[in-house]
């Protein structure tokens, strides 16, 4: 298995009281929230803490694209990766994802990321996304375009890729006279590709589709929705005619380790609380702007919130730890828990939340330490298992 | 007593439409929420009036089709319409989007119109006067900002929806964003060309409207050229809805105007 490090870059200082005023930390809270002086440190905590996961030997690291929210500060992933791509050396760099319909001029993400690749050698992997919904407020990109324009702006980025220029390309969304990508990727034909969702079966089928075969990543999400999606992409491939490799499944997913089981619950508890509680929390009408999701998708996620099963009301940690929602305990726990949902789900690439809302940089980088140390060894390859340096008490 | 709805189909697109009364042609074009029923002012005008109610393209009952993707081939779909039913001498009317749909008609041809009506109608922007995003508010902060009486809210929000009913709004919702969303319920361009609409006409805003101020019927009055602003105390955006009878006055009055001109 394959290991990443997820961060969001959440703006860690924010005031968790800001619900008593305001309903999201997303588009509408006010800037003055965000207080300048704290950036550098941040910025350079968040460094820090994603070149760690080199020296600990991860296989890479995951950064993503969110807009004008306390949620995550990366608007612009690919600064953060051209700052990775001279401090690493060998791990490789997900940009998970890039939102293509919200851009005027997709070739400008052809280009940001055919440059990053060449800047470090082939260490590129492309996330495309469509974008939360809350970014259709941000960005003023018309939600009732969003699925064709990311399917029109994904086959301009390949062929700008791919296709030596120049050539001219006509669409819907985008036209161009001339598309001449220089640099072009250094991986040939193209940077890896995977597709991030919450679990949209257009985007499934699409990802799974035999001529692209890009790996599915399941976002946060209870691990009965993860197994539910990984089956529906499997069923999509074998439909297609095709056994899909385990690489084309990667599960995004907030872990936490610690010494022991009590330990971890108690460090973790009011930071993954506060993630799901005030982090992600958004009004429906953000989430889902009209046009994003299909009128058949939209009355399912009606009828799921009318359920009596619904989750209603402030999360915390138990459930979400036995919903498979968060990874927390001993390494010994956490090592049960990804072998008992993956021999279910059988996903290739599990890409580990080890930072999330407010939790502390000392428990990070103790986080991400155990991780690498206690419990990825158990999913390498034999070979691998048996060069892994002895650990030094 | 709403009259039995018929289907038409215009190159290709069928629509679902109400039509009622006697007398000269009053079109009316349906805000964003659609029509949800056969209100108290189309019964009003059905008494002196050819009353006829569709569902947009995209909206209600209606297809959606596959080529509609702004307001211009929304405009130029009723032309077709116009045409297609014999229309002439129309009093011509809209209410929010559909007022900015109108208005969007009217700047293409006001050959087979009598008179044009708008509601406060969207489609213009006054730079510092932001219109409500009703987008981002929720179903319920939306219907109480539409009225100025906070009875027709709860009215409203009393009323449960059908998963039907329920397929629609969010239907509605899609298209009206298709249309509306970027810019925002405006079309830069349409200030350019509303000296083209050569009918009288009619500008109503309610006092209350906070969805769009009413400062927004001065804009669209200086642009106009015969433009006659009315506006109607205690109603929200929804004045042909909230205060019917008022509505229907000034419009009969201006219609009574233009026999007399």
């Amino acid at each position: 298995m394959k290991f990443y490090f997820f961060h969001l870059m959440p703006y860690t200082p924010l005031d968790l009281d800001y619900d008593k005023t305001y309903d999201s930390v997303w588009v509408t809270l006010p800037g003055t929230y965000y207080d300048y002086k704290n950036g550098p440190a941040l910025y350079s905590r968040f460094l820090d803490e994603l070149e760690y996961a080199e020296t600990l030997g991860f296989d890479g690291v995951a950064i993503n694209e969110h807009h004008q929210n306390a949620y995550g500060l990366m608007p612009i992933p690919g600064v953060i990766a051209g700052a990775l791509a001279r401090s690493t050396k060998k791990i490789k760099i997900a940009i998970l994802g890039r939102a293509l319909p919200i851009v005027t001029n997709p070739l400008s993400i052809a280009e940001e990321l055919a440059m990053l690749d060449n800047m470090t050698s082939g260490r590129i992997v492309a996330g495309f996304v469509r974008g939360i919904g809350a970014e259709y407020f941000s960005s003023g990109a018309n939600p009732a375009q969003s699925l064709r324009r990311y399917q029109e702006a994904h086959d301009l980025i390949i062929r700008a890729w791919t296709e030596p220029g120049p050539f001219s390309f006509e669409g819907k969304y985008y036209n161009f006279e001339y598309v001449n990508t220089w640099p072009r990727p250094y991986q040939q034909p193209h940077p890896p590709v995977w597709v991030p969702s919450q679990g949209s079966r257009e985007t499934i089928e699409w990802a799974a589709a035999p001529e692209r075969k890009y790996t599915y990543l399941q976002t946060i999400s209870p691990f009965v929705n993860v197994n539910r999606y990984m089956t529906m992409y499997k069923d999509a491939a074998r439909k297609a005619g095709y056994e899909p490799s385990a690489s084309q499944l990667g599960w995004y997913t907030p872990v936490y380790v610690a010494e022991t089981d009590e330990i971890a619950r108690r460090e973790a508890k009011p930071h993954i609380e506060a993630f799901f509680n005030k982090f992600i929390r958004m009004p429906q009408e953000m989430l889902f702007p009209p046009g994003y999701s299909s009128v058949d998708s939209l009355m399912g996620v009606l009828a799921a919130k009318r359920s009596v099963t619904n989750q209603g009301g402030p999360q915390t940690i138990d459930p979400l730890i036995e919903r498979g929602q968060f990874l927390c305990g001993s390494a010994e726990t956490v090592v049960q828990m990804i072998k008992t949902y993956e021999a279910q789900a059988g996903f290739g690439t599990l890409l580990a939340g080890l930072q999330f809302a407010t939790l502390p940089h000392d428990l990070t980088m103790k986080n991400a330490k155990l991780f690498a140390e206690q419990v990825m060894p158990h999913f390498r390859e034999p070979v691998l298992r048996s060069a892994l340096p002895t650990r030094h008490s | 007593m709403a009259p039995p709805a018929q289907l038409e189909t215009i190159n290709g697109c069928k629509i679902r439409y109400w039509r009622a009364g006697r007398g000269e042609p009053v079109l009316f074009l349906h805000d964003g929420g659609g029509v949800t029923e056969w209100a108290p002012f189309m019964e009003q005008l059905a008494q002196n009036f050819d009353v006829i109610v569709p569902e947009h393209p995209g909206f209600g009952h209606s297809e959606h089709p596959e080529w509609l993707d702004s307001m211009a081939d929304m405009a130029y779909y009723y032309l077709d319409l116009l045409a297609q039913l014999r229309l002439s001498n129309v009093h011509l009317a809209g209410a929010s989007l559909g007022g900015w749909l109108a208005a969007e008609v009217a700047v293409r041809s006001c050959h087979d119109l009598r008179s044009l009506t708008l509601v406060a109608p969207a489609g213009l922007q006054v730079k510092g006067v932001p219109k409500g995003d009703v987008f981002l508010w929720s179903p319920e902060k939306l219907t109480r900002s539409l009225y100025h009486d906070p009875a027709f809210a709860e009215v409203r929000l009393s009323q449960a929806l059908s998963d039907d009913d329920q397929r629609i709004v969010l239907g509605n919702r899609m298209t009206a964003a298709k249309l509306a969303w970027q810019p925002r319920l405006c079309n830069p361009d349409l200030h350019k060309w509303l000296h083209r609409i050569s009918v009288p006409t009619l500008l109503v805003w309610g006092e209350n409207d906070i969805v769009i101020p009413p400062v927004y019927g001065k804009a669209f009055a200086e642009f106009i050229p015969q433009a006659k602003l009315v506006t109607l105390p205690r109603a929200g955006h929804l004045p042909h809805i909230e205060q019917h009878s008022s509505f229907v006055g000034a419009f009969q009055d201006f219609v009574a105007g233009l026999a007399a001109a």
